[in-house]
């Protein structure tokens, strides 16, 4: 281990050096990606028409992995047992909890009692509080980010991920039942494949427009507008559907890891 | 770029990579883990590169930790080796 390590090591002698403009990385396609970006796709952030345009087959099989991870972990854990413990209730207006043996249960409508895990969380009323607060400034921020990846840091990734963590502040905060009460186990499934069909359906959309798959200088052919600004919104819809795929895979994940695939208790 | 930031940034790096993988805990691993994805996040941003620091932030320090902590919460929170 030592001694491959060491190698790896001297191995990095023979890198060029950081940001050095004549290593072979950057002296291809990288001057050209950077002095034709703005004008062929109306994106300031290089970064962004790369992921999405110039490499846009990466990007919609990197989205594919997410999905196929999702699909994993559900095809792992999920199991449709119930779990055979006690029920544990908290009466709403007194704040007593009530313990109730077997498999006898209070309906889930009852106004009067709460659900609450069988391993025993405190009531924190500022905890919820601020999550209940929290949770859509974050939703907001990540539907920014998702939006402004043209021209800042960001994108469908990014977004996707937040947008998801809001939902497991949600789930950590409350418990799991409120987050899939909020976001069924269904919808967050049709949710995942629908963000991948997005991608490759407007991949698919260039090429009914007689282009090439992922080429979206073709959609300005139905969008009122120019062939640069329809690459640009392109981009965007691409985004929208990583987005929506990384949000349902990582709450997807989440539930199926916290619940043992029961989603009945979480974390 | 200063280099005694960038410095102090790699060592704490190096740190949390060699605890994280000797700490028999594994909270205290998927906690340790959460640390160096943000001291990587922290060395992307130096180096320029603010997709990849966001993504790692997100990712890396946010989602994967909590992740690790349900997992961990799941099974046992000893490792055996």
């Amino acid at each position: 281990m030592i001694l491959s390590g060491g190698l790896l090591l001297y191995a990095t002698k023979d890198f060029p050096s950081w940001g050095d403009p004549t290593s072979p990385a950057s002296t291809h396609v990288s001057p050209r990606y950077l002095k034709k970006s703005l004008e062929e796709t109306r994106v300031p952030n290089v970064v962004t028409s790369i992921l999405a345009d110039y490499r846009g087959y990466d990007t919609m099989f990197e989205t594919t992995v997410i999905f196929c991870a999702g699909v994993a972990c559900f095809m792992l854990l999920r199991t449709f047992e119930k779990r055979e413990t006690d029920h544990y209730y908290r009466h709403v207006p007194t704040g007593i909890t009530i313990h109730i043996k077997g498999q006898r249960e209070i309906p889930i409508e009852s106004k009067e009692f709460e659900k609450i895990d069988a391993i025993w969380t405190p009531y924190d009323l500022i905890i919820n509080t601020v999550s209940r607060f929290l949770v859509p400034f974050i939703q907001l921020f990540a539907l920014y980010v998702i939006a402004h990846g043209h021209h800042s840091p960001g994108g469908g990734f990014q977004g996707g991920v937040i947008l998801g963590a809001s939902m497991i502040v949600l789930a950590i905060a409350f418990n799991l039942r409120t987050a899939v009460r909020r976001l069924g186990e269904r919808i967050d499934s049709i949710m995942s494949a629908l963000g991948v069909f997005i991608y490759s359906g407007i991949g698919a959309l260039c090429v009914l427009l007689g282009a090439n798959f992922l080429d979206y200088k073709a959609l300005a052919q139905i969008l009122p507008i120019d062939r640069v600004a329809a690459r640009s919104d392109g981009i965007l819809g691409v985004e929208i559907g990583v987005g929506i795929a990384v949000m349902a895979v990582m709450i997807c994940v989440y539930n199926n890891v916290a619940s043992e695939g029961r989603y009945d208790e979480g974390l | 770029m200063i280099w005694q930031l960038d410095l102090a940034i790699l060592t704490l790096l190096i740190v949390c990579a060699v605890a994280a993988i000797s700490v028999k805990d594994l909270l205290a691993t998927a906690i340790l883990f959460g640390a160096y994805s943000f001291m990587m996040c922290l060395l992307w941003s130096i180096m320029a590169a603010v997709d990849v620091a966001f993504t790692e932030a997100s990712v890396g320090a946010g989602v994967s930790t909590v992740f690790f902590v349900a997992a961990v919460f799941r099974t046992t929170r000893r490792t055996k080796d």
